[in-house]
């Protein structure tokens, strides 16, 4: 009796749709640190003081600066959205013998997120 | 008036000839109502007896017929023909799992697995009696775990999660969703009993959630779920312990 141990390709993500998608979620959060690290920068050169503040925004108006926010900013995107959408998986809420419908879990993250969003805009733009 | 057949390129091998799996062709009769296994059968009955493969109901209830069509692991008793004529049909064994022969595959390790997970209802002092009548349940707390208990054991989860595949200690979505079924019942009170294999580092904490294990359950019993939740119960637990770790058990 000899059983053949298939292996598992090196490229195993891009057989499917949804193994792509799985890949770009979990690379998502690589990019999410990133920008942590970025946005903590930025906090210790305002504590230095305005010379080294405005030498590091003027190095975020570099095209390479600029790349990175728009690549990141399409990563945290996605990064929210997928898993926003799969809160219901992890939490089963039950009315009777009736699950609570997956929208009423995923509709407040996104209500939440931009009473937040709108929160912050308007303290960081001076309302 | 000329016959419809279609192709099937199955995966054969022999552990007594071949020292690699092979690809063969066949065609078979093309019939608007055939499944995949329909096909396969006739093939066997008709045209090469040593194609050797593991079936049994024909409609989606006993889990036996668990297939790669196509590469995506299917029921080959629930795969229409129809939907892929007039192309070939590419059909391998279940993936992620050892090959024995030709379509059958080695599923020792579930068995394993789903032994270690206490699939029955545990009583900490034991079975009431059968005097003092059955264990009494709701509707409601039913259908808490009604989903979990679905399951035909057909192996598709395994074969569609890249987790187990890249590393087989896992203890993969089947086991784990049958350990919640049986945690999430009312009559049972084995949950502590399952920790220890359920929220090991090769029980859920194994699960990246790729999620395409319910994608391609046949009985909708959404694995992925019952593995979230377990984690989800089992961080709350962790926290307990820590806050008061006096509580008793």
């Amino acid at each position: 009796m000899k059983p053949y141990i298939r292996q598992m390709p090196a490229g195993w993500w891009l057989k499917r749709p949804s193994y792509l998608l799985f890949m770009l979620r979990e690379l998502s959060s690589v990019f999410v640190g990133g920008y942590v690290v970025l946005f903590l920068m930025m906090i210790r050169r305002l504590a230095q003081g305005p010379a080294e503040y405005e030498a590091f925004m003027a190095a975020l108006r570099s095209p390479l600066a600029i790349l990175f926010h728009v690549v990141a900013l399409a990563f945290a995107l996605l990064h929210t959205i997928t898993w926003f959408n799969l809160t219901p998986k992890a939490m089963a809420v039950w009315r009777g013998e009736e699950r609570l419908p997956p929208a009423m879990m995923i509709v407040p993250n996104y209500v939440g997120w931009v009473v937040v969003s709108g929160v912050i805009a308007w303290v960081v733009l001076g309302g | 008036m000329a016959n419809k057949t279609i192709r099937l390129e199955i995966l054969r091998y022999d552990p007594e000839k071949d020292s690699a799996p092979h690809f063969q062709s066949y065609e078979a009769p093309y019939h608007e109502e055939w499944v995949v296994l329909d096909a396969i059968n006739h093939i066997k009955d008709q045209i090469d007896g040593t194609l050797t493969y593991r079936w049994s109901c024909r409609m989606g209830v006993c889990g036996s017929c668990g297939m790669m069509i196509n590469g995506t692991p299917k029921l080959s008793c629930s795969a229409f023909l129809r939907d892929y004529y007039p192309n070939p049909v590419r059909v391998e064994p279940l993936a992620n799992f050892p090959i024995l022969r030709d379509l059958v595959v080695q599923l020792d390790d579930f068995m394993h697995k789903l032994v270690s997970i206490q699939p029955w209802i545990v009583r900490k002092d034991g079975e009431k009696p059968v005097q003092e009548g059955e264990y009494l349940q709701t509707p409601a707390q039913h259908a808490k775990y009604k989903d979990f208990s679905m399951c035909i054991n057909c192996m598709l989860c395994y074969a569609a999660c890249p987790a187990y595949g890249l590393e087989p200690e896992f203890l993969g979505p089947a086991a784990i969703a049958l350990a919640q079924r049986y945690n999430l019942d009312s009559r049972d009170e084995g949950r502590d009993s399952r920790q220890e294999v359920v929220s090991a580092h090769d029980g859920i904490w194994k699960c990246t959630f790729v999620g395409e294990c319910s994608v391609v359950c046949p009985k909708h019993v959404d694995p992925a779920g019952a593995i979230q939740q377990a984690k989800l119960a089992s961080t709350i637990d962790w926290y307990k312990s820590l806050l008061w770790p006096w509580g008793s058990k």
